[in-house]
């Protein structure tokens, strides 16, 4: 037996790139003995639901956009939802199909962003979107041109793309005129079709196979692929109203590794959010190409494989180019930018579907609109415990492997999740050099 | 062909990663940049991370801990040129509310064993704490001025981006003033420009994202605002929002909340964190 399958290893990816934010990956082994798996977090806190205490309602969009500069939608969409419901506010269906535009504008960017720039060049070996764009140029124009129509789309409906500024409790400040989004629909087009495309070389790329049980959770609405409300589902049957969430859904404070997690009660068990989650869950809910693009390249139904999450995105992205050409084709621009209604104490939560997955918000509000409780739940805070325990699963196969080697397939694993760690406001800064 | 590239490193503190997005929304400029410069180290963008020295460093992000902030040190000696992107690099971001409330406070209401957890109890910006060659503003920053700055910095000349208010860029754009007709509360009078006047195009008050711009008078727009609709508490609270620890929001800020009668801030008195205990 050589001194390596005896002795303590302790292997580290001191920082995970191309992710958004800041984590670092331990892993600590003991001859062939998982020791501990930590994807460590030193993105420091910023202590957003204190910091938005005593703010008046309408500062809560502006305010959690901040916490992250990819899907900063995702973000101002569930807060306002959630002030809406306190104050029992229903918004006009021009508005609801405006807001499901808009969301489609942040997956496409965030998905082609992670797509082309951040995950695939792992898979040819390479450091970088850029080092990928000088092997498949076209390709990699064709994504930096699909994530340009997304910011396009953001900088029409919000303002600018990163930290948009249009959207309110009731509706939006102020509506987009008609021409202006019908300026957009010939770009909606070609993406249309070069998402397609895209799909196509994305399922050229041979993806490892590795299977793992998993808790896949999304929302699902009766009559649209879900993205904006809905019934919180999880894969192995478990149906419940958004309002219920914190009941079965909470994040923990893991005294040993002092990083709060998200845990299914009363298991316990860790569970899967995101785009792989959503596919497995409302496939039959996508726009027909999406669905078509989806059957073509045989996306496998369930999939279990993390890894197809790049696919998944990028069946995604046909989605919101052919949901969002309905919304653009479909708009009139002659209802009220904002709904009125009366400033009430109460409280709120909703669910959407951000890039990444299911976020969670809920507030409490007082007799003069002003934020009494705050409470954010971000996808990457509910993945956090299943990238830990899919590695734990995951490293028996690679035991023979150099350390170097063992490092850089957990790192690739991990962007699998795209992982957005700026989001994950209940990260701490962990230390990780313990006993 | 010139064979030495300058090196370019972008690197983050405690920030949203939507400065340095910036960077990569530069969707048609962003290969040309990839060869005009070498990327050292952008580790939301490359795995190849190169150690120092760096000819041009991009900071995005406040700095709230104490292994930050010796990080920060070992990269200004590391770096020829430093360059701040955004507001939590430049004045603290809106996570230096906290500089005005109680730090444990703050932290109870969030985390429920806060002793875990090393950090300080202000957000400060980089320049506090070591010499910044170009500070760019706003949250976000702008693509085209960070286009205008790395193109002028590599040219060996100082970048020119205007520090007018962003009532000019407003008059501009053509908009008719939301406080003269609408009467809504517009920090625009106050605050640099560089968004493009968004908020007033999007018929609502500008709340100060790109920070005070130069000389400006804070005094006479509260004076106008409480004149209006709005009283001190709210008037301060606009005032400390995303640039809160900017000088002269600061003190502006801090005088209306004694106006208000509130000895700070309003975070008087925040409940400590309700968690879960782990499920078996």
């Amino acid at each position: 037996m050589s001194a390596s399958e005896t002795s303590a290893r302790a292997i580290r990816v001191p920082i995970l790139t191309r992710v958004e934010g800041e984590g670092s990956l331990l892993i600590k082994l003991r001859a062939r003995e998982i020791v501990d798996v930590q994807l460590a977090i030193y993105e420091p806190p910023r202590l957003f639901e204190s910091l938005l205490r005593g703010r008046p309602f309408a500062d809560v969009a502006d305010i959690t956009a901040r916490i992250c500069g990819i899907c900063p939608i995702a973000y101002q969409m569930t807060a306002v939802q959630a002030l809406e419901a306190a104050f029992s506010v229903s918004v006009h269906p021009e508005i609801r199909s405006l807001r499901r535009l808009m969301y489609c504008g942040e997956w496409i960017e965030s998905h082609a962003l992670h797509v082309h720039l951040l995950q695939a060049p792992d898979f040819f070996g390479l450091d970088s979107g850029i080092e990928l764009a000088e092997r498949f140029p076209d390709e990699v124009k064709r994504g930096l041109r699909l994530k340009k129509i997304g910011n396009t789309l953001l900088e029409t409906l919000g303002g600018r793309a990163i930290h948009p500024v249009n959207l309110a409790v009731g509706g939006y400040y102020r509506l987009p005129k008609a021409a202006d989004l019908k300026a957009l629909i010939a770009d909606f087009e070609w993406g249309l079709e070069a998402a397609i495309d895209t799909v196509r070389w994305v399922s050229t790329i041979p993806l490892p196979s590795i299977e793992l049980p998993y808790d896949y959770v999304a929302i699902q609405h009766p009559s649209e692929y879900g993205i904006i409300e809905g019934e919180v589902v999880c894969s192995d049957g478990l149906r419940i109203p958004h309002t219920a969430y914190e009941q079965h859904y909470a994040e923990v404070q893991v005294p040993h590794s002092t990083a709060l997690q998200s845990r299914r009660i009363p298991s316990g068990s860790s569970y899967f959010v995101g785009p792989l989650a959503r596919m497995n869950l409302n496939r039959e809910q996508l726009a027909e190409p999406a669905k078509r693009i989806a059957d073509e390249i045989d996306f496998p139904t369930p999939c279990f494989n993390a890894y197809y999450g790049i696919l998944a995105r990028s069946i995604e992205v046909v989605h919101a180019f052919a949901e969002g050409l309905d919304h653009l084709r479909s708009y009139r621009g002659r209802e009220q930018a904002r709904a009125a209604f009366q400033i009430k104490r109460g409280s709120g939560c909703a669910v959407t579907e951000a890039p990444r997955g299911l976020i969670y918000h809920r507030y409490e509000v007082d007799d003069q609109g002003r934020i009494e409780l705050a409470k954010i739940v971000p996808p990457t805070s509910q993945n956090q415990a299943q990238v830990e325990q899919d590695l734990r699963a995951f490293l028996p196969s690679l035991l023979d492997e150099s350390d170097a080697e063992i490092a850089l397939s957990c790192e690739r694993f991990v962007r699998n999740y795209d992982p957005c760690i700026s989001c994950s406001t209940h990260f701490l800064n962990l230390r990780i050099e313990r006993e | 062909m010139i064979a030495v590239r300058p090196k370019l490193a972008v690197i983050k503190f405690a920030s949203c990663d939507g400065c340095q997005l910036s960077l990569l929304s530069l969707e048609d400029e962003l290969l040309t940049i990839a060869r005009a410069v070498q990327i050292s180290h952008f580790a939301e963008a490359s795995s190849r991370l190169e150690p120092g020295p760096y000819d041009l460093t991009l900071v995005e992000g406040s700095i709230t801990t104490p292994e930050d902030r010796h990080r920060l040190k070992k990269l200004r000696e590391d770096s020829k040129l430093l360059i701040t992107i955004g507001a939590c690099a430049t004045s603290g971001g809106v996570q230096a509310l906290r500089n005005f409330a109680s730090h444990d406070d703050f932290m109870r209401a969030v985390y429920a064993r806060p002793d875990f957890i090393e950090t300080l109890a202000t957000s400060t910006p980089i320049a506090a704490h070591v010499k910044v060659d170009f500070e760019l503003r706003g949250c976000p920053i702008d693509k085209h001025q960070l286009l205008e700055v790395i193109a002028s910095l590599l040219a060996g000349h100082r970048p020119r981006t205007s520090t007018e208010s962003v009532c000019q860029a407003c008059k501009r754009r053509g908009n008719v003033c939301v406080v003269v007709a609408q009467n809504l509360p517009c920090l625009g009078p106050v605050t640099h420009s560089g968004c493009g006047a968004i908020c007033p195009t999007y018929d609502r008050g500008c709340y100060g994202c790109f920070g005070p711009t130069v000389q400006p008078n804070t005094v006479a727009l509260s004076d106008h605002l409480l004149s209006g609709r709005v009283n001190e508490s709210e008037a301060a609270m606009l005032m400390h929002g995303i640039n809160a620890y900017a000088p002269e929001f600061a003190t502006e800020g801090q005088r209306l909340w004694q106006l208000a009668g509130l000895p700070k801030t309003l975070h008087s008195s925040l409940q400590p964190a309700r968690h879960e205990e782990p499920s078996a």
